[in-house]
């Protein structure tokens, strides 16, 4: 089995937070993973990308190639639409639908979110509202994370659970159970 | 089940030089080597790890420590090893005592850089070994090789790797850590005073070694051959390429691969390939080196393809599609590019102080016709782009002082530099000791944030001390000019620019302010603490 994911959002929205926490439940189980990040200028406000790719068989690449992808998880809707190229027929799209607007000349929001839902699988979900409705205005990437948990398959939405305390336990029993409880709304919100 | 760690491959080349007994780790920041002295800072107490004022201090002082007799790593990014290269080259001539390391992380499609050289090059040039790990797990591996084979062979090992790599999460499974080399400093004058007499015979030895080296290349197990031959096409896959041509599935289309990862190249398994096969695929992230290598292996007729022949790009870093059509796979992706998508570029923070210094600079330049801003290498090279398009050129670390002075000597008025303060003491100062000796008219913009912001914040060289340096060089007390990059001091800033320009002579103003992004990390860290 096999899963080959692209991050993508805007630098200092912590998709790489969203990678670590995948990377330690595929540790943790001996599932294989490669993980091809972007460091230095481009982090500068600019668009990122991680490409994650996880298997239980040896992994080559650490680039995904072109209309491979099973999953696409994005903190930006422009940003995820950035990557459909890569996406594979069947491959679905996790995404914030809030935009951010740091350039002059960011697209139509209402054609973008229509050639975003047109993609045949979608979830999309205004996370950083929802991340504000429940104080948890620093956790909008883990409620992402839960929304994508179920398309990530080869690791079990517990497994990723348990990865959160691994990768905040520096940080304290509260903020483990503030983004435990921002992972659980985005589970929740996908069916 | 043993438990991988989850490392980038600059880590697993740290943990690599770690195990391996390194003393001594020697660097300046630059993007994609950065990661590998951060993880020795943070992880190996016991190994002399300060960040250096640039890649030649780093390499003459890895040279020192090899001299002394223990182990040294130095890390640059690609262009760092131009800075390197005296020190470089004349390394392998008078060989090494300890063992040496060095890492060259280059950047095919230029993710964070000015051109994407191949540092493989430089090792040819040098006409040392060279290792070029496909894997984490390799990279890892490699360090004790490299650190042994530099000792056997007493001379620098190059180990090259891409952006790809370096930049890339894996699990690396880990040794036993070795010892570090007791202190044991060489005695040999004759082989590092190299005066002509003792160069020419040290580098007879080099010529000399080219076989051992040839040899060890020859019978590495990091170069092997996959796969039988008697077929059509056969594959050299050097470095990460080798993951790429796994990827399409080579083997079980029923090609053979030779994976190169230590260069010179074997030469012997590239004409046994070659006459089994009809034609060879050369698959290399970078220039080719190794395909115009072969192409003079093999001889005249004999089909060799790949970046020169156009079946792979000329330019760019290869990727699974790129190699995957080399080798004839044709696919349509499922969906097309999407409409709705513009290029999102790299902006600088906002708070951030090089804006308030591009707000005041643009104002003045404004009331000057032939106003032009030599920019340089760091964050601030971001003046370039929309709001501010301010900068007129960028173009090597330091450049911006002397293109200043060089353009200012042909008559060009007002002649502007702008450069960080990490770049000026990388190689800013003798450039302005240049002009301070040439009396040139020039004004120089040192925008000092108090760090290397661009790779992420590390120590910078010259933190308090640059109005010391800029006097110590010669400049008039009254023309070092410190401001706040503030936009309350916007009027102040202006005017001092102004009075600067007018001055006949070389001036230098410090906008001083922390990066937003230092200031902002120590604050979380304060608050953490509270």
């Amino acid at each position: 089995m096999k899963k080959d994911i692209i991050l993508a959002g805007v630098g200092g929205q912590g998709i790489l937070t969203i990678a670590t926490i995948i990377g330690d439940a595929a540790a943790r189980r001996g599932i294989n993973l490669k993980q091809a990040e972007v460091h230095g200028m481009s982090q500068r406000g600019g668009d990122v990308q991680s490409n994650l790719r996880l298997s239980t068989d040896e992994i080559y690449s650490d680039l995904i190639a072109q209309g491979a992808a099973d999953l696409i998880i994005s903190m930006e809707p422009m940003e995820a639409l950035r990557y459909v190229g890569y996406l594979h027929a069947e491959g679905c799209v996790v995404t914030s639908s809030h935009p951010f607007k740091n350039i002059p000349n960011y697209p139509d929001e209402e054609a973008l979110m229509a050639e975003l839902q047109a993609l045949p699988h979608t979830a999309i979900m205004p996370i950083e509202d929802v991340a504000k409705e429940n104080s948890l205005p620093k956790s909008a990437n883990i409620i992402l994370l839960g929304m994508a948990a179920k398309y990530i398959e080869i690791l079990s939405a517990e497994a990723l659970r348990e990865s959160i305390a691994h990768v905040f336990a520096s940080k304290g029993a509260a903020v483990v159970e503030q983004n435990q409880r921002a992972f659980d709304l985005g589970l929740n919100a996908v069916k | 089940m043993i438990q991988k760690r989850l490392l980038l491959g600059d880590e697993a080349i740290a943990l690599g030089a770690i195990h391996a007994g390194i003393s001594g780790v020697y660097a300046y920041p630059g993007t994609p080597s950065t990661e590998i002295t951060e993880f020795i800072q943070l992880n190996a107490p016991e190994v002399r790890s300060r960040w250096c004022t640039n890649e030649k201090t780093a390499m003459e002082a890895a040279l020192g420590m090899s001299y002394a007799g223990k182990r040294a790593l130095v890390c640059m990014k690609h262009v760092g090893m131009n800075v390197a290269a005296d020190a470089f080259v004349n390394s392998a001539i008078t060989g090494i005592n300890g063992g040496l390391v060095v890492l060259a992380a280059d950047d095919p499609s230029m993710h964070s850089s000015q051109n994407e050289q191949d540092s493989r090059f430089y090792g040819k040039f040098a006409m040392i070994p060279i290792l070029e790990p496909s894997s984490q797990q390799e990279a890892y591996d490699m360090m004790p090789y490299a650190y042994s084979l530099s000792e056997q062979m007493r001379l620098p090992v190059l180990m090259r790797v891409v952006t790809r790599l370096a930049h890339s999460r894996a699990g690396v499974a880990t040794t036993t850590p070795l010892a570090q080399n007791g202190l044991n400093p060489d005695s040999e004058r004759t082989h590092w005073v190299l005066l002509p007499g003792n160069a020419r015979r040290q580098y007879a030895s080099l010529v000399e070694k080219q076989t051992a080296i040839l040899q060890s290349a020859e019978a590495s197990a990091y170069n092997r051959r996959c796969g039988n031959g008697g077929a059509k096409l056969g594959i050299i896959a050097c470095g990460i390429a080798y993951n790429y041509v796994m990827e399409c599935n080579a083997m079980q289309a029923g090609i053979p691969v030779l994976k190169v990862s230590q260069y010179p190249i074997p030469a012997e398994q590239i004409k046994a390939l070659a006459a089994e096969c009809d034609s060879l695929l050369v698959a290399e992230d970078g220039q080719p080196v190794v395909e115009e290598q072969v192409r003079s292996l093999v001889g005249g007729n004999y089909p060799v393809l790949g970046r020169l022949t156009g079946d792979l790009p000329r330019m760019g870093e290869l990727t699974p599609d790129n190699v995957g059509k080399a080798l004839g796979h044709t696919s349509a992706p499922a969906f097309a590019a999407a409409e709705n998508v513009v290029p999102r570029p790299p902006a600088l923070c906002q708070g951030c102080g090089h804006r308030d210094v591009y707000d005041a600079l643009n104002k003045v330049a404004a009331e000057y016709k032939d106003a032009r801003i030599f920019g340089d290498i760091g964050c601030y090279t971001l003046g370039a782009l929309p709001p501010f398009r301010a900068i007129d050129s960028c173009v090597d670390m330091g450049a911006s002082i002397t293109m200043a002075k060089g353009a200012a000597d042909a008559g060009l008025h007002p002649a502007i530099a702008v450069i960080g303060d990490s770049t000026f003491t990388h190689s800013g100062m003798t450039g302005l000791l240049d002009a301070v000796n040439d009396n040139a008219n020039i004004t120089i913009i040192i925008s000092d944030n108090l760090t290397t912001a661009m790779t992420g914040g590390q120590d910078s060289a010259g933190t308090n001390k640059f109005e010391a340096i800029c006097l110590g060089l010669g400049v008039e007390p009254e023309h070092v000019r410190v401001v706040v990059p503030l936009k309350k001091n916007m009027e102040e800033i202006t005017a001092i620019i102004r009075e600067e320009i007018e001055y006949k002579g070389v001036s230098v103003i410090i906008p001083r302010r922390e990066c937003i992004q230092t200031l902002n990390r120590k604050l979380r860290q304060k608050r953490a603490q509270e």
